[in-house]
């Protein structure tokens, strides 16, 4: 199963929730199959959705998802211990782990190799984390988000992507949007 | 009041309620005071970039924040500040100790010092000077102009204002 596929299983879940969305085809194919007000869609700043969503969760009480992949992971690895650190219930990070650069080419990620981050999250102090196959994702996401416990998610997806056209709403429009959804 | 009070209480003047940092020699000191304070929530983090996102988060979560940290973080965190700070349109007020200037004595830090300016001028970003202790003085009015214009706004705070190393 491919992150596409696995989105659509867990839409019913996450379409009443904060979600903040990693930049690339992720964003492209949440965009593309239920475009919320409630999703902040990342059109830069590769790495950074797990501490948007971070910041974000510390400072409201709303639960807040954060579709992250490996690959971005792996270049803002320095979040996992912030996170570890800095644990709110309401916070859930959801790697999609797909072994692989989704966006530029489906290269390969060391998480696809010898690096597991599900052990590197827990290394760095995350207390509750969840490796699971892409199947078992929208159980794992519902169990997370019922309970009041900061959970990561490792989502082992096939490399893979739908092919979706760029976002072109306007960043301001995109956060705007978000924060009155935020605030209402 | 000692300045790193000073600058703290500015910041709470601000509505400021979410800080993070990234230590610095001369930052130590309302480092420890922002950690102390129950009206800040103090979030360390590891690299200047991921600070931004999680200063982005929190705003976006409706509580002002702000980041404190080196100038060599200029270097480091530039794709954040056009792609996610600016071209979102978030205030992000950066108080930034500006190594490398009179007094420093370790050489290398004057290698970022002399990019300091000229990046942040090419990014656009306002920026001020506090090289005085008196400049501390115009602090509330520049968190008020970052969070009228929605936009960083890069406060450089050198050697001869933290009074040397």
């Amino acid at each position: 199963m491919i992150r596409y596929e696995m989105l659509q299983n867990i839409l019913p879940v996450i379409r009443d929730q904060l979600v903040v969305c990693n930049i690339g085809i992720p964003s492209q194919e949440l965009f593309a199959l239920d475009d919320q007000p409630s999703n902040f869609y990342m059109l830069g700043t590769m790495g950074l959705a797990s501490s948007i969503g971070l910041g974000l969760a510390l400072v409201q009480d709303k639960k807040v998802v954060v579709i992250d992949g490996d690959g971005s992971v792996l270049t803002n690895l320095g979040t996992l211990p912030t996170i570890g650190n800095n644990p709110r219930g309401n916070y859930v990070l959801l790697i999609v782990d797909n072994g692989s650069y989704g966006s530029t080419g489906d290269q390969p990620t060391y998480a696809g190799k010898k690096t597991s981050l599900a052990e590197v999250a827990r290394a760095c102090g995350c207390d509750r984390v969840v490796e699971c196959s892409a199947e078992d994702t929208r159980a794992a996401l519902e169990d997370a988000l019922a309970g009041d416990e900061m959970t990561v998610i490792v989502s082992k997806c096939e490399s893979g992507n739908k092919k979706m056209p760029v976002i072109t709403m306007d960043p301001v429009t995109i956060r705007d949007r978000f924060m009155k959804t935020v605030a209402g | 009041m000692d300045i790193n009070t000073q600058i703290v209480n500015d910041l709470i003047g601000a509505k400021v309620g979410f800080v993070t940092t990234v230590p610095c020699k001369q930052l130590a000191g309302v480092i420890d005071v922002v950690e102390a304070h129950p009206d800040i929530l103090h979030v360390p983090s590891n690299k200047e970039d991921e600070g931004m996102g999680l200063c982005a988060g929190a705003w976006m979560g409706g509580t002002r924040s702000a980041i404190i940290m080196q100038n060599t973080a200029i270097g480091v965190t530039i794709n954040a500040l056009a792609t996610l700070i600016q071209y979102y349109r978030m205030p992000l007020p950066m108080l930034i100790s500006y190594r490398g200037e009179l007094g420093e004595p370790v050489a290398c830090q004057v290698e970022m010092a002399v990019h300091t300016k000229a990046l942040l001028a090419q990014l656009n970003i306002p920026t001020y000077h506090f090289h005085h202790e008196a400049d501390v003085g115009e602090l509330p009015r520049i968190l008020e102009y970052t969070y009228m214009c929605n936009k960083p706004v890069a406060v450089l705070m050198d050697a001869t204002f933290w009074k040397g190393y």
